[in-house]
């Protein structure tokens, strides 16, 4: 049967009269453990990954909450020094290394990814199922670890100290964010492969979803970043374990250069948890507008700006560390230029929503509280890249509240905006509408309680790091923790109503949102295979033309435009 | 206003400004500020008003497409960047003025070690955890770690720099009003971290003259290190003019040398560390590696005060017995008492200085 593309577009926006839960579903491939832990399906690779995330996520949350009970009062009441310098690194290792870094591209990367360009896998599966499991054994080991007597270094593990003085199971710690290093890398290299050669027909560069952008300058990053933590890790494995002087100045060796190595992947790596959002948030504003989006290749190429700039910046950690200060100088003009894409998006998003048709909904709630947050964490960003203001909020809670701002503000917020915008094709349906606006606002709020204090306790001089500090800071970090409650208390919401949503929620359908892009042309929870025959794209990306009112002639799946 | 027990806004929201450097970092603080929530203002208002004006009203309502001129996204593409570039340039110019040391500061040191820091004065008045400087004085501090890496931050000062293990890093800063202010450590180091916390104390010079009298009387660090440059037996091949084994020392600080693998060098506080330390990674040129390696066999305050007494030896034209060109230089005992006379002068120099 021939159809011609148009055909695909109509279909893939006709709104239906019934939704259904398709039976025929990756889901239902196999119920056996093996069925899961074998499977080489992206998407049931992206579930194992959302599955444990999550409880990574879970973790780094209850050590956040022991660091915030123990910062109530100002003396050291609730933790030891030793366990509080464990619950902060912790924390820190967890968030960063598994949770942050894999959260966007390792569960909607993997799972939309392909449908979106209109694939039936990624171009290596087996790599791809590897990815997780080099996630689950370095995230394994790094349990062991700390279960066993934990780590004290702070998550960037600073030398002399990690290497010559912390009694913690550094070493081991080490092994474990080395081996989680090949997860990012194997996705890396499997979604960079993926959209060069896997596009469907029709798909041009100029086509592509702004997610896809995002998730090409995120795995480049992956890709050329994540081999210098590795190095630097065995680094400090070689100077622990076999005293090699690398880094111990008694032994000879630098300790600026462990933070020169650390800060060239860290820095970069930032980027690899911010930019998904970006293109996820890029994703939502257009959706939710039902409007292109506004200078689309400004947009695209934004991402890719960020991501290369984003290697030649990281020694604006570093301006009070006894670097040159004309080093300092080249890293603080390097580092302003990253605000002009960043700016360049919040800007595009602005645009493309004038005159837009903007639905109350809430990936769209997300992805507003999004562009604040990201906003007063970008605009904090260039206090802290000015040299001369650095000085003096330099590892100060100016620099936790900022970060926290890009991470979870952004970072986060992008991962819920995700989780509520593809969760209806994931699983086949959806969420209840109110429960989440109002979790969407409890966590906005609880979140800007918790960090806001934190900059101005940072400009005041509170040091980062410390379990306990002088009386005048108590009643910041009051509001911080009681922020914190509240944040928790948004977090748990969707977990009660995605978890009922699985068993009650009301059918999604194909579309619900009438977005436009591949995986919505797919029925909702998508078949094994995805396609059965690859739709040709003649749409822009977030193209809308006139949405037909009334529900077209029902369509067997096997008649579908564009699926033979 | 109370809430159980609670005052409730009654906290602080801005530090106490107490050095000349203040200022500078407050007005960039400012500026940022005022440019930050002008523009998240700005941000927030449009969006809210989108979302208002443009709610979807049917189901079936799409967006109406928009022209997308190119002068816009270069316009605003220009916006941040020229913001940005004013952040640079006036945030450069503000770290160069704190990490330029003035000439006329007057010498501390600190050594920080895992959980507490050690100062000493140029007077030799040494103190833990507490530093006491004159207002109005230039104070320059050498510091460095016995240990992991720490960082020296005075929030009422608005400095901060990080204290490394085998090297010096200096931060300087001029008190402006009378106080005791917190120091904190604010590089991670360990189990107390939190606890290495201290105090400076900012007295009128007249108070601090009485604080200093009142003190334990020490010698200066540069006549200690004279001492230990005897015990150490350095005189015996560091003698005035080239005539030694190991080359003259007097006036040598902070000027260039030629080395004997053809580097040029700074001879600043880290090259006469390392000289000490590991002597023949910085030879001289036309000198031979003889000099003993001290790594290990000296400790940093002791090194502080040898390098403070090197740096008072004056250049050999400026000793008063330096014209005595034709003595015999095999004579020794001559020769170590022309040092010798020239480090008395210097340190009494160096007492006078210090005395006004």
């Amino acid at each position: 049967m021939s159809s011609t593309s148009s055909d695909t577009y109509n279909y893939m926006m006709a709104p239906e009269a019934e939704p259904e839960i398709n039976k025929d579903n990756y889901l239902n491939d196999g119920w056996r453990l093996q069925d899961w832990l074998l499977s080489l399906d992206h998407k049931r690779i992206g579930i194992l990954y959302l599955i444990s995330i999550t409880v990574f996520f879970a973790l780094g949350g209850a050590y956040a909450a022991l660091i915030r009970l123990e910062l109530i009062t100002p003396g050291g009441d609730l933790l030891s020094p030793d366990a509080y310098n464990r619950a902060f690194t912790m924390h820190g290792v967890l968030m960063v290394f598994f949770f942050l870094i894999p959260s966007i591209p390792a569960v909607f990367g993997n799972f939309v990814l392909p449908l979106m360009i209109g694939a039936k896998d990624v171009a290596f599966p087996k790599l791809n199922l590897a990815s997780w499991y080099m996630y689950m054994i370095g995230g394994t080991l790094t349990l062991v670890a700390m279960v066993t007597g934990g780590v004290d270094t702070g998550w960037t593990f600073y030398t002399p100290y990690s290497t010559a003085y912390s009694n913690t199971f550094v070493a081991a710690v080490a092994v474990g964010i080395f081996v989680n290093g090949f997860s990012s890398i194997f996705t890396g290299i499997n979604f960079m492969v993926t959209i060069h050669r896997m596009r469907a027909p029709g798909l041009t560069w100029f086509r592509l979803p702004l997610f896809i952008w995002a998730m090409y300058a995120t795995s480049l990053i992956m890709i050329l970043g994540t081999p210098v933590l590795a190095i630097t890790l065995l680094l400090v494995g070689a100077e622990r374990l076999l005293g090699l002087g690398i880094f111990d100045p008694a032994l000879g060796g630098d300790p600026i250069l462990f933070q020169h190595l650390f800060w060239f992947y860290s820095h970069p790596a930032v980027y690899i948890m911010i930019l998904p959002s970006l293109g996820v948030v890029s994703e939502l504003v257009a959706t939710f507008s039902r409007k292109r989006v506004f200078g689309y290749a400004f947009v695209a190429f934004a991402s890719v700006a960020i991501a290369v700039i984003g290697f030649v910046v990281w020694g604006h950690h570093m301006f009070v560390s006894s670097q040159s200060a004309y080093a300092g100088m080249v890293f603080s003009f390097l580092t302003m230029f990253v605000a002009v894409p960043s700016a360049v998006k919040v800007f595009n998003w602005m645009a493309t929503m004038f005159k837009g048709s903007i639905e109350y909904s809430t990936p769209m709630f997300y992805a507003l509280g999004f562009i604040g947050l990201f906003v007063i964490g970008g605009l904090t960003g260039l206090m802290l890249g000015t040299m001369g203001l650095d000085i003096h909020l330099h590892d100060t809670y100016f620099v936790v509240a900022h970060f926290h701002y890009i991470m979870v503000g952004g970072a986060l917020f992008g991962y819920l905006g995700a989780m509520h915008y593809w969760w209806p094709k994931m699983f086949g349906r959806m969420y209840p509408d109110g429960l989440s606006h109002m979790s969407a606002l409890v966590i906005f709020l609880g979140f800007n309680l918790t960090f806001f204090p934190q900059f101005i306790l940072g400009y005041l001089g509170m040091p980062r790091r410390y379990h306990v500090y002088p009386d005048e800071f108590q009643i910041l970090h009051v509001m911080s923790s009681a922020g914190a409650s509240v944040l928790a208390v948004g977090y748990m919401i969707p977990l009660v109503y995605f978890t009922w949503s699985l068993v009650a929620g009301r059918a999604a359908g194909r579309n619900p949102w009438r977005a436009v892009g591949l995986e919505w042309l797919l029925p909702s929870p998508p078949p094994t295979h995805n396609f059965h025959e690859i739709p040709t794209v003649d749409w822009e990306a977030n193209e809308y033309r006139e949405l037909p009112e009334v529900e077209p002639a029902p369509m067997p799946l096997r008649s579908v435009p564009g699926q033979a | 206003m109370e809430f159980m027990g609670f005052p409730l806004f009654d906290f602080p929201i801005f530090p106490e400004s107490a050095s000349t450097l203040a200022g500078d970092v407050d007005a960039i603080y400012f500026f940022a500020l005022a440019v930050s929530a002008v523009s998240s203002l700005l941000i927030a208002i449009i969006l809210f008003g989108f979302f208002a004006v443009y709610k979807r009203k049917k189901k079936s309502e799409i967006g109406t497409p928009t022209a997308e001129p190119l002068a816009l996204e270069i316009g605003w593409s220009l916006i941040p960047l020229v913001v940005t570039m004013v952040m640079f340039f006036w945030g450069a110019w503000v770290f160069l003025k704190a990490v330029n040391v003035p000439e006329d500061a007057i010498a501390y040191s600190a050594t920080g070690k895992q959980w507490m820091w050690k100062f000493q004065h140029p007077t030799g008045q040494r103190e833990i955890n507490h530093l006491h400087v004159p207002l109005g004085e230039k104070i320059k501090l050498t510091m460095t770690s016995e240990d992991v890496i720490h960082s020296f931050f005075v929030p009422a000062f608005r400095v901060k720099q990080d204290v490394l293990p085998g090297r010096y890093t200096t931060v300087w800063f001029e008190a402006t009003k009378t106080g005791t202010y917190h120091l904190f450590c604010t590089e991670y180091c360990g189990a107390e971290h939190a606890r290495m916390i201290g105090s400076v104390v900012v007295m009128a010079p007249e108070d601090y003259q009485e604080w200093l009298d009142q003190m334990s009387q020490t010698m200066p660090p540069a006549m200690i290190g004279e001492q230990l440059f005897d015990q150490l037996a350095c005189n015996s091949c560091h003698f005035d003019m080239d005539r030694g084994r190991g080359p003259a020392l007097g006036g040598i600080a902070g000027e260039r040398v030629e080395l004997a693998d053809g580097r040029t060098l700074d001879r600043d506080d880290d090259y006469l560390r390392m000289s000490i330390l590991r002597p023949s990674e910085h030879l001289v040129d036309g000198y031979q590696r003889i000099m003993p390696t001290y790594q290990g066999q000296i400790s940093e305050t002791s090194l502080l005060q040898l390098i403070a007494y090197i740096k008072s030896l004056p250049a050999a034209d400026d000793a008063l017995i330096a014209d005595d060109e034709s003595e015999e230089p095999e004579d020794e005992d001559t020769t170590t008492d022309v040092v010798h006379n020239a480090a008395q002068l210097a340190l009494e120099t160096v007492a006078v200085t210090v005395g006004e």
